[in-house]
């Protein structure tokens, strides 16, 4: 069995453990390339079908092609979806790039509090996220089952032991699980993975006229695109085997301090 | 964090144990930097960051990200990362060497294929180094190399060495284990990490790179006997798919599986997947769906192998398991059991012995239980059978972990015993019993009797195998703790119907209210067997109207007539040829057969025990698919 195929089917079965224990599950899904990916893996293990809905935390801030190629693909794949969006924040206007709040703030209720409303609205006791070890170092603490508390936050120095995919599917009420199956892919193997099974990507992606493209998607204003002159799925895999630079190094919000990622993700970002 | 140089056509996953700040993650560190697997300016960042806080620059600082470890300067968790030598990708997962975080350093050592264990050249020996070597060879883990680091502060002294790994070696040969070398290192400067050791001549042996370049890639069972674990029955369509993963060995089509427990039977009949090459064969690893030729009642939890090597089904089996739970593994107390997709309810049957990891001595003391840390042998009691294997023999179905409330709080592996072949005992029951408030729905009412109701309605001609049928179904279903009642024809007669007589209104107007009756039976949620005649077509469309859609059952108890008339036990076929009674289904009045029954039983064919279990295999299937747990 070749690489790509061994994580798959660790990915597969992880889904459908979730499947199997959360009564009330959902997908994360940001439109971004690692959740896409996510969401092909669970019509592999569904045999075509996404037999749970899909959250998709809007900031309004995102690049108006990420909506479009959403909604499209909502249509096509016949996907349930369902958008959060921290509304009294955005009327009230105290977001990120007016002055009125920073970077981390921004992040901390456009889409951490917007999740939670979410998942506190639908009751969702399981939800599945596309994050990856090799993102940054505090994914790489990650399990593949994560329990979140009632404020939805993550107590990283106890988490629950996991072995043999043996995962943690016994949970106080009032608490969630975070799922992971792409705990164990590199970015690398994502794109290898687009590559082989023809997955569409959002065009961002791929190196424009002037020689940039997106490594990693967020908000308009926080994230920037990288010099390149990949415009194929095939020039991005070549890309990223000789690379040195990190996949989110155009993304301001990790920036702001040292840490000021690993604060965001014990509060319950994703 | 970073990519490689080229695509990775293999991967090793490998551990890095030993004692609290022995050198584990300088050790990572190092490796990333000297494999130029870090990314461009990490070091200078990481550097400077040193630098602002007015402490020394530590290699450990890359692996442990997180504030509360840069403060304490230890590894809590396991965390994994990558990189690349000329053969392979490595992930490499660096354990939690504090006695604490016992629990990460399992979590971690669960996933790997092999292990660096590093001990301290000065400290020397430690408990962790004794209790993770202890624990590696108790995951499986049998490729070990041992690095002796911090070389530089014994001055690369060659005896010293020697004698960190005279003592070391003496240890594992005492639990079974022969590391494949032992490396003196010194981590922070690299000294016989990726480079040898200008400082350390008398070194002739590899490198850590090197070293690591040896091991080798766990391979999966596919020449073992089949183990397919049912995770999940799914409905999307018009398919029931069974899905799994094969743990070992193939599966193809056509091949005649038994699932235990409950040792069902059928044969597979395809093996799904979705936009992948069609094949009809699968093997370890891959996670599918298969569909089956005969429908059988299969849940999650199910084992599904070949007839001739089955697992064990028992309710008791030895195993050798570590705790690390806060509350101690006590008997007479109930936990969860997870084997592969199984779950039961289990607790300890005896103790041999409980074991000091560190000491490997036997821990005396007046009660009897497993506490934090400590290792056992011990015998495990499951409420229902389960299936299982020797972990000697087949990994993935001969290992466990142990759920105390909400967290998992023991694993451990199945050790050899004599086990029986097989098990009698397999009667279970739902333990899902809920108060309900207001209106009793009809979920709530399925749910406290663990079934939902409906109607078995059987038909055919007189002498056809009905009532035989009714009463064994009957026993059978009430043996395995279903609520099931027959509507008799004599017994309505003296009540129901006692005011009708047999013209064919009366007849038709027997059946309605039979019907009715019937159906009250079901929303009660009860398993209503009827047996009668009922010649007309249009009289049993008419019970299949009136009950709820989908818990009318027609079965048509297909003999033919001259058969029946064999049989004859009543002489009523002899009378209707003699033509002592008139309008007699099949002799003077007409039969009319199912067009489409729900089962068609041929009791010409099949025993009275087959006929019977084919009913209940229908019930079975009906409720698994219906979410309706027995």
């Amino acid at each position: 069995m070749d690489y790509l195929s061994e994580l798959e089917n660790q990915s597969v079965y992880i889904m459908r453990e979730a499947f199997n224990k959360f009564e009330n599950l959902a997908m994360l899904w940001s439109i971004g390339k690692d959740s896409t990916v996510l969401l092909w893996l669970a019509r592999k293990a569904f045999f075509g079908h996404v037999p749970f809905p899909l959250v998709h935390v809007d900031t309004t801030y995102k690049v108006a092609s990420m909506i479009e190629y959403r909604d499209k693909l909502v249509k096509e794949w016949n996907l349930k979806l369902v958008v959060g969006k921290n509304e009294k924040v955005l009327a009230a206007g105290t977001t990120y790039p007016n002055g009125r709040a920073t970077r981390v703030e921004c992040c901390g209720t456009l889409k951490k509090d917007a999740l939670k409303a979410v998942l506190d609205k639908h009751h969702y006791t399981g939800v599945i996220v596309g994050v990856r070890r090799d993102e940054e170092p505090t994914r790489a603490k990650e399990r593949y089952f994560s329990p979140r508390d009632k404020n939805m936050e993550w107590n990283v120095e106890d988490q629950p032991p996991e072995l043999w995919d043996q995962f943690k599917t016994d949970f106080e009420a009032g608490t969630h699980i975070r799922i992971h199956p792409l705990l164990h892919w590199t970015e690398l193997n994502i794109w290898e993975y687009i590559e082989r099974e023809s997955i569409p990507v959002i065009p961002l992606y791929f190196a424009n006229a002037k020689g940039e493209r997106y490594r990693s998607l967020g908000c308009a204003p926080c994230t920037f695109p990288i010099k390149s002159q990949a415009r194929t799925v095939g020039e991005i895999i070549e890309e990223l085997r000789h690379t040195k630079t990190s996949e989110r190094s155009g993304r301001a919000q990790d920036k702001e301090s040292e840490d000021a990622f690993e604060k965001l993700r014990r509060d319950g970002y994703m | 964090m970073q990519n490689g140089s080229s695509a990775p056509s293999e991967q090793l996953k490998i551990v890095i144990a030993g004692h609290v700040d022995h050198g584990k993650s300088t050790l990572v560190g190092r490796l990333l930097h000297d494999t130029g697997s870090l990314p461009d300016g990490k070091l200078e960042q990481l550097r400077a960051v040193a630098e602002r806080r007015g402490v020394p620059f530590e290699w450990a600082n890359l692996m442990d990200a997180l504030q509360s470890e840069r403060d304490q300067n230890i590894t809590i968790d396991t965390a994994q990362i990558w990189f690349q030598t000329a053969r392979r990708q490595y992930v490499i997962i660096d354990a939690p060497g504090h006695k604490e975080f016992l629990k990460n350093m399992i979590t971690g050592a669960a996933h790997a294929e092999a292990a660096l264990l590093l001990i301290d050249a000065q400290e020397g020996v430690q408990e962790q180094s004794r209790r993770h070597g202890y624990l590696l060879a108790l995951l499986g883990i049998r490729q070990i190399v041992v690095l002796v680091n911090k070389m530089d502060l014994c001055a690369y002294s060659r005896a010293r060495f020697d004698e960190v790994e005279r003592a070391f070696r003496q240890f594992l040969a005492s639990i079974g284990v022969e590391p494949r070398c032992f490396i003196p290192i010194a981590a922070r400067q690299g000294d016989n990490v990726a480079v040898r050791s200008v400082l350390m001549p008398w070194w002739t042996g590899p490198t850590v790179l090197e070293a690591l370049d040896q091991f080798q890639a766990a391979t999966r069972p596919v020449g073992q006997p089949l183990r397919l674990p049912i995770q999940d029955i799914y409905r999307f369509d018009e398919r029931r798919i069974l899905a799994g993963r094969v743990e070992s060995g193939s599966v193809k089509v056509g091949d005649r599986l038994v699932f235990t427990p409950a040792n069902k039977v059928s044969n597979v009949k395809t093996i799904e997947r979705w936009n992948a090459p069609a094949s009809d064969r699968a093997e370890a690893g891959e996670s599918i769906g298969i569909t089956l030729t005969e429908q059988v009642f299969v849940a999650r939890g199910a084992v599904a192998s070949l007839e001739t090597q089955p697992p064990f089904e028992l309710t008791r089996f030895n195993a050798r398991l570590f705790w690390m739970g806060r509350a101690p593994f006590i008997p007479g107390r109930s936990y969860k059991l997870k084997l592969a997709t199984q779950e039961t309810e289990c607790e300890i049957d005896s103790i041999q012995r409980v074991i000091d990891s560190a000491t490997l001595e036997a821990i005396q003391r007046p009660e009897s239980f497993v506490g934090r840390n400590e290792v056992a042998e011990l015998t495990l009691r499951t409420r229902r059978p389960i299936a299982f294997d020797i972990h000697a023999d087949i990994i993935a179905t001969g290992r466990f972990v142990i759920v105390d409330g909400f967290e998992v709080a023991g694993g451990g592996i199945v050790a050899a015993g004599n086990y029986p072949r097989r098990t009698a005992d397999s009667l279970h029951k739902s333990h899902n019993i809920y108060w309900s408030r207001g209106k009793v729905t009809s979920e709530q009412r399925n749910v406290r009797n663990g079934q939902s109701g409906c109607v078995v309605w059987l038909t055919g001609l007189s002498a056809s195998g009905k009532s035989t049928i009714a009463t064994e179904l009957e026993r059978e279903l009430f043996n395995l703790g279903r609520h099931v009642y027959i509507l008799d024809g004599d017994n309505v007669r003296h009540g129901l119907c006692s005011d009708l007589g047999f013209s064919p209104q009366d007849r038709k107007e027997n059946i309605r209210r039979v019907g009715e009756a019937a159906k009250l039976f079901a929303d009660a949620g009860i398993i209503c067997v009827t047996a009668f005649i009922s010649p007309y077509r249009s009289d049993r469309e008419l019970v299949r109207a009136i009950v709820e859609k989908g818990r009318f059952i027609e079965v048509y108890v297909n003999a033919p007539i001259e058969v029946c008339e064999a049989r004859d036990p009543k002489g009523l076929y002899a009378k209707a040829r003699a033509h002592q009674i008139k309008e007699f289904t099949g002799v003077s009045a007409p039969y009319e057969a199912p067009t489409a029954p729900d089962l068609e039983l041929r009791t010409d064919q099949a025993t009275v025990a087959e006929s019977v279990a084919r009913i209940v295999e229908y019930l079975h299937v009906r409720d698994d698919d219906s979410g309706v747990m027995i």
